[in-house]
């Protein structure tokens, strides 16, 4: 018990720091802007007054950090009084900063458009897991057949082709030449069809690779002779017992995929102007550089990572006792 | 190995061909514009037709195979080199530095989702080829290395090694002469997988509009300028091209990954 405690506290210790890393990384992204925020922002025509109210208002006037250095003054200590430090003081307030456009709250910049990355991303995901579990079932209980082969050719096709190749084409065939479905937007409730399966299909053709494996591997066990010897349909066999124990590295890959989901959403948002995260940070933000609004979206996609990893790792660890005990 | 890595071979061996003597093969100027002949379908004089600005596709396909490839080897190369680098150094001490480097550094980068990373570095960066290479670089090394460290580990262990200890060889001689060339195989899959990542996000970054900038022929940037439901009504053989360049390329690195990660592991052959 006291061993599993310690282990619970260094993962979630080990999580806080990685964490501390990523904000303070996120935080010093800034600093990478070659020359002036102020001037990207305001224009080359704008007075030194101006800049000046610019960079006290967004606290850009403060030191960067704890130490600075330049040639005049050689290394210098600031103290607390520096935007690192005001970051952290802000996020741990629930203040992401404001933007540098629009002077709106950045955190309700992102809180306006996270649900529909969120519901996107959920959808792709139903959409993969629906694709995967009978195509790799095929495959894995006709291992080295054709139809075997055709499943694995398949799926590494969806690995291999990007998500702006695949949405684009999928406008073509389904929004231009059928009309089922309008190219952009997100008005009609079916518009959702088209992004899912764009986002989803790398993540289809990896979980397809994982059930296959899973069925053969599981096929193999001692239980599965004795479920065929008492007679059960191999429907059965395959369907209750092979995939309820083939299933748990699924759910580990789908909780690991979920961020990788989120920020993938960044392209497919943009091939369908699916008003999400991604094409905030796209548009808004790198698209008019609005600094801190990139700063507020990039450390929300990666915090909301880092957490679905951890509780993947955490649901993981709870779902296969051979893994807890080791 | 088995038959998709001679495919995965052959399709690669002919993007590779196309972009060393791109300027002997494409037919036309890549970047001269004649808007009497935009969208023209395919036909003798442009094998894949002309883009919305009259452009030959066909000639920028392959000047695009250049700046794929030219991203890709470079990207892989200096990842590699990185990664070997720390996760050799990660796996042959030990103790606080291996603590340090594979329980926290590589937890840091890989805290990010990858493409994240990149597109916020560029985005504070500024686009252009050296900065994506950067960006990419800097994503990209964290593999390498945990393959390396995990390799290392492994190796160290080896009677030969001990010998060589033994004998008073020392940390650096072991580790280059003993260790690196017993360790470095599956290095060799992580980099074709890597160069099918590489061509990948660099087509991702430049459709995003953070990767090289037009009207350089990135594939990525040439889907990116033909996704709109004009051009694809009017000639989808605008978007059918690059793309199709773009997945085979990259489905030809994961054969070959895929092919070598079974040739090298016994395990997996017998299957």
């Amino acid at each position: 018990m006291k061993f599993k405690l310690f282990r619970f506290a260094r993962s979630v210790g080990l999580t806080l720091l990685v964490i501390w890393t990523v904000v303070s990384l996120v935080t010093l992204l800034i600093e990478l802007v070659p020359g002036d925020p102020a001037t990207t922002i305001l224009g080359e025509t704008a007075t030194l007054e101006q800049r000046e109210n610019f960079n006290h208002q967004h606290g850009l006037d403060r030191p960067a950090f704890f130490v600075s250095y330049n040639s005049a003054d050689g290394l210098k200590w600031n103290g607390i009084e520096n935007r690192y430090v005001d970051y952290w003081t802000g996020l741990l307030h629930g203040d992401l900063g404001r933007s540098f456009r629009t002077d709106r709250p950045v955190l309700d910049m992102i809180l306006e458009r996270y649900p529909s990355t969120i519901k996107l991303a959920f959808a792709s995901m139903l959409i993969a897991v629906g694709i995967a579990i009978p195509l790799g079932v095929l495959a894995g209980t006709h291992k080295n057949t054709i139809t075997d082969n055709l499943a694995s050719f398949v799926a590494l096709l969806g690995i291999s082709l990007p998500t702006f190749v695949i949405g684009p084409f999928l406008v073509y065939i389904f929004a231009v030449k059928l009309g089922w479905f309008s190219p952009t937007g997100s008005a009609n409730p079916e518009d959702i069809i088209l992004p899912a399966v764009t986002l989803g299909a790398a993540l289809s053709a990896i979980l397809t690779r994982m059930v296959r494996s899973s069925v053969i591997e599981e096929l193999g066990e001692d239980y599965v002779r004795t479920a065929r010897a008492k007679g059960l349909s191999e429907r059965t066999v395959v369907y209750k017992h092979v995939l309820k124990n083939g299933l748990i590295p699924v759910v580990t890959i789908l909780g690991l995929q979920l961020g990788v989901l989120l920020a993938g959403a960044i392209i497919t948002e943009k091939i369908f102007s699916w008003q999400g995260l991604g094409l905030l940070l796209l548009e808004d933000g790198i698209g008019k550089r609005d600094y801190r609004l990139v700063q507020g979206c990039v450390l929300v996609i990666s915090i909301t990572y880092i957490l679905a990893n951890s509780l993947t790792d955490f649901i993981y660890r709870r779902l296969d006792p051979r893994i807890r005990l080791s | 190995m088995n038959r998709l890595t001679y495919i995965g071979i052959a399709i690669a061996a002919t993007f590779i061909l196309a972009a060393l003597f791109a300027p002997l093969i494409v037919t036309h100027d890549v970047t001269a514009q004649n808007l009497a002949i935009r969208y023209a379908a395919p036909s003798a004089e442009h094998w894949f037709g002309t883009d919305a600005l009259g452009r030959d596709v066909f000639s920028r396909v392959v000047y695009g195979a250049r700046i794929s490839l030219e991203v890709g080897i470079i990207v892989v190369t200096v990842s590699s080199v990185i990664g070997v680098f720390i996760g050799s150094i990660a796996g042959f001490f030990g103790g606080l530095i291996d603590r340090f480097l594979s329980g926290y550094l590589f937890n840091v980068f890989l805290a990010f989702p990858g493409l994240l990373l990149a597109i916020a570095l560029v985005a504070f960066l500024g686009a252009g080829l050296g900065k994506l290479i950067l960006a990419l670089c800097v994503i990209g090394w964290v593999g390498y290395a945990r393959v390396m460290r995990g390799q290392v580990l492994k190796v160290r262990e080896y009677d030969f090694v001990q010998a060589a200890r033994a004998l008073g060889a020392g940390s650096f001689r072991i580790l280059k002469t003993h260790i690196l060339p017993n360790a470095i195989q599956p290095l060799i899959v992580q980099a074709s997988l890597g160069m099918a990542g590489a061509v990948m996000s660099e087509a991702s970054l430049s459709f995003l509009g953070l990767g090289i900038p037009p009207p350089a022929p990135s594939w990525g940037t040439m889907i990116e300028e033909s996704r709109s439901f004009d051009i694809l009504y009017n000639a989808p053989h605008v978007l059918l091209f690059p793309g199709l360049a773009i997945a085979l390329t990259v489905l030809s690195f994961n054969f070959i990954g895929d092919g070598l990660r079974e040739y090298l592991d016994p395990k997996q052959r017998k299957r």
